[in-house]
């Protein structure tokens, strides 16, 4: 699996790195206890190399950031945050399949 | 198109055990699992959305429902199983043999797969509310996953819909976190079995609000900020404030795409006999998607092992 194409943020480095990113991040709040989050992982692997280009991936586990998850009042795992210009310019809940999940990207990218 | 001895579709308990047998059988099976979601109707089925599994024989300690399903899928790979993570779209049945259509196929004019004998192990999902706003409201304060978003409900006072075994599994995972757990149903008794009943009455964190069912759902902000309670004799009409709600009213087969070609019971439900056959020869079926009476993980995957040695030998018998 290509887990090196993604980044792993935590309460600390997450407003710089979404601040400093020169593409726009869709950010996986996941934890370890969620099913359905580890359904959308491999899924997330794969756009993280076909799309590597357009859009950066980053996961971050709710159970030891809770700070950015309330945040961005996260309240249902898991979620995707698309981040344009540290902006939130998209947000998906619940697990889908890639075809799907592209389909709600793409305008965004 | 691609010739299979044996398609299994759905990939909960029943689906994975027919799939184990059925590889060690060396009929190759192909299973299509589903498509990723955050309801009961994704790979895995509805143990994905479970937490701790007390009663499954062999784990004395108990497992997680997810670490189970992963097991299962890994043993049935394994024997030689095969994966197509997709849902079955449409079914021919009329002739042999069978043809299916699966949702990520391009062409969608001709069958992406046949098949000489199916399993139809699809399972069960949750019924939903059916109200107002439900679907908007899934993920900011509705829920459909206790295990996926009770953590988020710390402190909070929420609400748990249903007087099942599930309904109850749900409010006590959920008092690990929430303030309280108001558990709402329908009737003055609980369907659920002795020993989870027992668990909730003495959990100080859980209380009932009885002969009530939910008729609204309130918001501020697009986020829940509480439900209408109406009373089933006096229907009188109480505002319960909740942040969070979680639904497990009870379940209905997964079997739109096989209604009008299997013979089937009012519910939906298909109906199987001498075994797992059903009203079509070659067409067998397992698991909760022809049993609403048992529904245990156990019990699906007994009848996936009885649906595997029977699609062995009909397949023996029709040479």
């Amino acid at each position: 699996m290509n887990t090196h194409k993604i980044t792993q943020l935590n309460d600390a480095n997450f407003d710089e790195w979404i601040k400093t990113a020169d593409k726009p991040v869709l950010v996986d709040f996941w934890a370890e206890w969620c099913g359905p989050c580890k359904m959308i992982a491999p899924i997330l692997e794969q756009i993280a190399v076909e799309e590597e280009a357009r859009v950066g991936i980053a996961k971050l586990n709710v159970d030891n950031s809770l700070e950015v998850a309330r945040r961005y009042e996260v309240m249902s795992i898991p979620t995707l945050i698309l981040f344009k210009d540290g902006q939130v310019a998209k947000r998906i809940v619940g697990a889908m399949p890639k075809s799907s999940l592209m389909r709600e990207l793409t305008p965004h990218l | 198109m691609e010739h299979k001895k044996v398609i299994i579709v759905g990939s909960g308990p029943a689906g994975l055990t027919a799939a184990i047998y059925t590889a060690r059988a060396d009929l190759e099976p192909m299973v299509i699992e589903g498509e990723p979601s955050s309801t009961s109707d994704q790979p895995g089925g509805q143990l994905m959305l479970t937490t701790e599994i007390e009663n499954f024989p062999g784990f004395p300690e108990g497992l997680m429902g997810p670490e189970l399903m992963t097991n299962m899928r890994a043993q049935a790979e394994r024997f030689g199983a095969s994966f197509k993570t997709a849902k079955v779209t449409k079914v021919l049945l009329d002739s042999s043999p069978f043809a299916l259509y699966t949702s990520d196929q391009q062409d969608q004019n001709e069958p992406a797969l046949t098949c000489d004998a199916l399993i139809v192990a699809t399972g069960a999902r949750s019924i939903m509310l059916n109200l107002e706003s439900e679907n908007e409201l899934i993920g900011h304060g509705l829920s459909t996953c206790a295990t996926c978003d009770g953590f988020f409900f710390r402190g909070q006072d929420i609400a748990v819909v249903g007087g099942g075994d599930s309904a109850l599994e749900e409010a006590l995972f959920l008092t690990k976190f929430a303030n309280s757990v108001t558990i709402i149903h329908r009737r003055d008794t609980l369907r659920a079995s002795k020993i989870m009943q027992d668990r909730a009455f003495s959990n100080e964190k859980i209380r009932f609000e009885w002969n009530k069912t939910v008729t609204a759902l309130h918001s501020k902000d697009s986020v829940l900020t509480g439900v209408t309670l109406e009373d089933t004799a006096t229907y009188e009409n109480t505002m319960l404030n909740v942040t969070g709600l979680f639904v497990a009213i009870g379940h209905s087969p997964n079997t739109d795409v096989f209604k009008g070609l299997l013979e089937m019971d009012d519910a939906g439900y298909i109906i199987s006999h001498s075994g797992t056959h059903t009203s079509i020869d070659g067409v067998f079926a397992c698991g909760d998607v022809q049993d609403h009476k048992y529904r245990q993980a156990i019990t699906a995957a007994g009848s996936g092992c009885m649906a595997a040695i029977d699609v062995e030998r009909w397949l023996e018998s029709q040479h």
